[in-house]
């Protein structure tokens, strides 16, 4: 069973995002900022980490760039989900290493078709 | 009159009505609604229904019988038959087309997508298109047609809803071929759209496009039309193809039995090609 970490410091959000995962086959694990994500993966590397932009403590950005820099052999990929929706962030988060974004609200097809297009479905 | 009420699985509709919206679907597309196993006619309509200030379905069929307003039919039509599509929907048959296209001999290849719907596919194809020819777009000919002119004029506008984009394209390919994302809206680039000649065109009414195509992509159309009318599809669609041309069905489509000028193509898997 692939695993999906979902960081997001909205509780709503990251219950939505369980149910979808979870009816496609993932295990899922939770942390509400970049900091608890970090550790987790750290802990024990999932197959994918779903990434909330704005969050408390370390936001999505100064995770991925903490993660990057972590010296991690394996890495998860990363799919942004968020709702800062224009060009110029979706610029910044592939060019500061993200496989995918997802522009919130989002549903199931969006999802599913986002983790394909990574490879994991 | 009495009018029978038939169950569509939500409201009823009078068997009148029913019958002439059967009728003016399959005269005009024909796709057979009694083939819909779990459509929902008066849901579909709802939009319009309300659109035009009425209540009921009869109202609207009584409207459509009229017969004073020329454009009530093709927003019927354009909401019973089904859109559905996405970018690169079912997207190894993408790198597979291309293969096609690159083992072509003519110069500038030819390529039709037949019932293009809202313009997902023919994008889709155009992109992966100029992603592979290195320095500026490749000289492939498109040409995309659909019976629904709502959705031509949709895929020519190039217009994109953020549901829309984020089906099958992968975000790197929004960054490279799309502006916008205010308001939730995108557009696919003038120079992308402008690689693809939209028309609007029926294939059930009128005679196949002429051209000696090298591929055809029609995908998702034929499985709504009934056994006799996808027989002379298929005829028209293999006169269009160049001997040897490939023809590209949606998942679970085929023309065997249905046709004798194409067969499964030995070279490309899943593809079919003119054989006479
Ligand atoms: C389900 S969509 C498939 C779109 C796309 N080919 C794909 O596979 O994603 C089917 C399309 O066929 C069009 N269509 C239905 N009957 C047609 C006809 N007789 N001639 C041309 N197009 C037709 C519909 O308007 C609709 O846009
Ligand atoms: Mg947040």
């Amino acid at each position: 069973m692939k695993t999906c970490l979902v960081v997001d410091d909205s509780k709503v959000i990251r219950k939505v995002a369980r149910h979808i995962l979870e009816t496609l086959q993932f295990e899922v694990r939770e942390a509400c900022d970049g900091r608890e994500a970090l550790e987790a993966c750290q802990a024990a590397t999932p197959d994918v980490v779903l990434l909330d932009w704005n969050m408390p403590v370390m936001n999505g950005m100064d995770f991925l760039r903490a993660l990057r820099e972590s010296g991690m052999t394996q890495k998860p990929k990363v799919v942004f989900c968020t709702t800062e929706n224009g060009m110029g962030h979706i610029r910044a988060a592939i060019e500061a290493g993200a496989d995918e974004y997802v522009m919130k609200p989002f549903d199931r097809d969006t999802l599913e078709s986002k983790l394909q297009i990574v490879g994991l479905v | 009159m009495k009018m029978e009420p038939i169950s569509t699985g939500g409201a009823a509709v009078s068997s009148i009505a029913f019958s002439v919206l059967t009728a003016l679907l399959e005269a005009r597309t024909g796709q057979q609604l009694a083939s819909y196993r779990s459509w929902r006619v008066d849901t579909a309509l709802k939009p319009l229904i309300r659109e035009r200030g009425l209540d009921t379905l009869d109202q609207l069929v009584a409207q459509l019988l009229d017969g004073n307003d020329a454009a009530i039919g093709d927003r019927i039509v354009d909401a019973l038959v089904n859109q559905e599509t996405s970018f690169f929907r079912d997207g190894p048959i993408f790198d597979q087309a291309l293969e096609v296209l690159a083992a072509c001999e003519r110069r500038r290849p030819r390529v039709w997508s037949a019932g293009c719907s809202t313009g997902q596919e023919p994008l889709s194809l155009a992109m992966a298109i100029a992603d592979r020819s290195a320095g500026g777009l490749p000289p492939v000919d498109i040409i995309a047609t659909d019976v629904s002119d709502a959705a031509i004029q949709r895929a020519k506008s190039g217009k994109f809803t953020q549901f829309e984009v984020q089906r099958g394209l992968p975000i790197r390919q929004l960054m490279k071929w799309f502006d916008g994302g205010d308001a939730s809206e995108w557009f696919a680039k003038p120079e992308l759209v402008r690689m693809i000649q939209w028309r609007r065109h029926n294939l059930v009414a009128e005679a196949a496009l002429s051209g000696g195509f090298d591929l055809i992509l029609c995908r998702n159309v034929m499985l709504y039309l009934s056994p006799a009318t996808r027989v002379a599809v298929y005829a028209g669609l293999a006169k269009a193809l160049k001997p040897g041309g490939v023809l590209v069905l949606g998942a679970g489509e085929t023309v065997i039995g249905q046709s004798d000028a194409l067969e499964p193509s030995r070279r490309w898997r899943g593809f079919y090609e003119r054989v006479a």
